[in-house]
């Protein structure tokens, strides 16, 4: 029974850092049915910046509390001015064209960015210092969950209820949904969807950025080509979810969690990937759209 | 008819001319040099060729070996099994009393049953393959370089007789390199009477082990081996020390990288490593590295020094010898001790170098420390 606990919990918390990533994929692509590959470019370059500025101030003498807050900040305000920026250049300009387009241009986004890093930066593996605070309370229990661990799980079921509280009651909410249901026609009746669409890219982008900084936290690492492979497994948990859907992202991504963990501790971590693809053909035979994802009727 | 006689005179003249050298001045010791020197492994071939023919310039120049000068016969075999067949051939049938090379596993192989039938030593400073030396198939073979396993046996041998560990778990990133090591350490240990508990591949790349870990933990295992990079390897320390798991964790030289020591932080403090001996700053590796940029005006490339070890050795057998027979050549690698730019080696009754490998390092205050 502990093991199972052990196995619940570090799937759990595996679940929330794709969760953290699975969120700003499925948010774009609830507004704009994008698949924003670029998702997890931003996530490491927001990971980056909090290094490169963390160093900064560290070296500055300012406490950790203060270098935690402002790298943060940042490196949210950065990612944020990147995701804005890309959706302009890259997306904007093929939001009339065939879907596939746009995908294209968000692959050709995604590899920019990595081989910018991987030239300004280093191809180097950099180690991540951990800033976060560590609670003393949940150190007798360090072989079920750490500090960083809880505040990954905590920051995103926080985000999960920001995220809907906006969608669902705010006016800029009502504007995002009436464009996800039809770009056209929201705009004839007064929606600036260019306004909207940017929002969704920035908020996205910061949600990938405080992902990168709490996710590189977590694993005391970094480098050019960890985006690419979070975003995969933060991709198929939001397909799991059914894309689109906020719950649907967090919930798709706990069940791949689950999965993976169960998956490792019963079996073995040699079929990880295998459990994880084979619970995600298995939900979409069943619901096509994904564990929470509506049936979109289509449109005539 | 006359112009006949002239021809005939001029062969008979010609023949005793060459005949009378081939009688009067001693003849020369040919040895061959295989291996890649064009196509795509040139690079791993060539600094070989370089390495015999400044040995062989050494003795040359002090007089050849028993009074015979040493020549060189050198043929390419693009690392690539049917050519070196040929090459083999070629080479039989130029007398060579032996050959340095070849230089990848595969050529190496298919040359060998070649000189073994013909009774030529082979030595080779880089084909890594175990089973080369260990079948026992070519007691003509020899290297002057390390099997692929002998990092998985140091590895076990440390964990048996120095930790005396009961249990183990065994992880891998499913790469050749990797899980090649994985599987070496599995078997060494079994058939030391070590329980291998767990036995699993690892995805390269993933952002949390700690469902592997936490199995890891569940085992009660006495160490952790892992076969793999540096990557995962500081994720593994961390997680497995943040839940509590102190037991010891050993690799090879994936990790034996300072970038592992950065990464990982307080947390690589006390991992095991084993790696290939330094063996650069041995004074007569400085000489011939020396001589090769004098000579060539490069550095010299990889297995130089391996290369360099295996001439030295083979010349200074010739010598101990008096001979250029096979057994005797044979008698003499396995029983004379040499100083080379390696060290002072010598070689096991399979071919293997002894005195020149692998050690065992620690990470210890931030610094890989040799262990032995």
């Amino acid at each position: 029974m502990e093991y199972f606990i052990k196995l619940f919990l570090s799937g759990t918390a595996k679940g929330s850092i794709y969760a953290l990533m699975a969120l700003g994929y499925t948010m774009v692509y609830g507004i704009i049915q994008l698949i924003n590959f670029a998702h997890g470019e931003i996530y490491m370059i927001g990971g980056f910046t909090a290094l490169i500025l963390g160093g900064f101030f560290f070296s500055k003498g300012m406490p950790v509390s203060l270098v935690l807050v402002f790298s943060i900040l940042l490196s949210i305000m950065y990612a944020a001015a990147f995701g804005f920026t890309i959706e302009k250049i890259a997306y904007k300009p093929l939001r009339e064209k065939p879907r596939l387009s746009a995908l294209i241009s968000a692959i050709g986004v995604s590899i920019i960015l990595q081989n910018f890093v991987l030239l300004s930066q280093t191809e180097k593996f950099l180690p991540f210092p951990n800033y976060l605070p560590e609670f003393a309370w949940l150190l007798p229990y360090k072989e079920y969950l750490n500090s960083t661990q809880l505040i990954i799980l905590i920051t995103t079921a926080i985000i999960m209820v920001l995220l809907t509280l906006l969608i669902k009651f705010t006016r800029m909410g009502k504007a995002m949904r009436a464009t996800a249901q039809d770009m056209h026609m929201a705009q004839l009746v007064g929606v600036d969807i260019n306004q909207v669409i940017s929002l969704t890219f920035v908020i996205g982008s910061a949600l990938a950025a405080i992902g990168g900084v709490l996710i590189c936290s977590y694993m005391g690492q970094i480098n050019y080509y960890i985006g690419f492979i979070a975003g995969i497994k933060a991709f198929v948990a939001a397909v799991l979810g059914g894309i689109g859907s906020i719950p649907g992202a967090v919930l798709g991504s706990f069940v791949l969690g689950w999965t993976e963990s169960f998956g490792t501790g019963y079996v073995s971590s040699d079929y990880e990937d295998a459990f994880a693809f084979l619970i995600l053909i298995i939900i979409l035979l069943i619901k096509p759209d994904g564990i929470l994802g509506r049936t979109r009727r289509q449109k005539v | 008819m006359k112009q006949r006689k002239m021809v005939f005179a001029t062969i008979v003249s010609l023949v005793l001319f060459f005949g009378a050298q081939a009688v009067f001045a001693a003849p020369t010791i040919k040895i061959g040099v295989a291996g890649a020197h064009s196509g795509d492994l040139a690079s791993y071939g060539l600094p070989t060729v370089n390495a015999a023919k400044l040995v062989v310039k050494e003795y040359n120049d002090k007089g050849g070996i028993n009074g015979q000068k040493v020549e060189l016969v050198i043929e390419d075999d693009q690392c690539k099994p049917e050519i070196a067949t040929n090459v083999a051939a070629k080479l039989v049938s130029t007398k060579v009393v032996a050959v340095i090379g070849h230089i990848c596993s595969g050529a190496t192989k298919a040359a060998l049953g070649i000189y073994k039938d013909s009774k030529l030593v082979c030595i080779s400073p880089s084909a890594t393959t175990p089973p080369l030396t260990q079948s026992g198939e070519y007691p003509n073979f020899f290297r002057t370089i390390a099997p692929d396993d002998a990092q998985a046996r140091l590895a076990t041998d440390f964990l048996v007789n120095d930790l005396k560990v009961k249990k183990i778990a065994v992880l891998h990133d499913k790469g050749d390199y990797g899980k090649g090591f994985a599987e070496s350490v599995k078997e060494f240990a079994e058939a030391k009477g070590v329980q291998v508990a767990l036995f699993e591949g690892i995805n390269p790349g993933a952002p949390d082990y700690s469902a592997v870990v936490n199995k890891v933990g569940n085992a009660k295992v006495d160490a952790v081996v892992w076969g793999g990079y540096h990557p995962e390897a500081s994720k593994l320390v961390q997680q497995m020390k943040e839940k509590g798991i102190n037991v010891a964790f050993i690799s090879e030289d994936g990790i034996k990288d300072n970038t592992f020591i950065e990464v990982a932080g307080k947390y690589a403090e006390g991992v095991y490593a084993t790696g290939p001996t330094d063996t650069s700053s041995n004074p007569m590796a400085t000489k011939a590295i020396e001589a090769h940029k004098k000579e060539f005006g490069s550095e010299p490339g990889a297995f130089f020094l391996n290369a360099y070890a295996a001439a030295q050795a083979l010349l200074n057998a010739i010598a101990k010898a008096k001979s250029t027979d096979y057994d005797k050549i044979v008698a003499a690698l396995q029983s004379e001790y040499v100083d080379t730019v390696l060290g002072r080696i010598t070689f096991d009754k399979k071919g293997d170098i002894v005195g020149y490998g692998n050690s065992l390092f620690q990470v210890q205050n931030g610094k890989f420390v040799v262990l032995k």
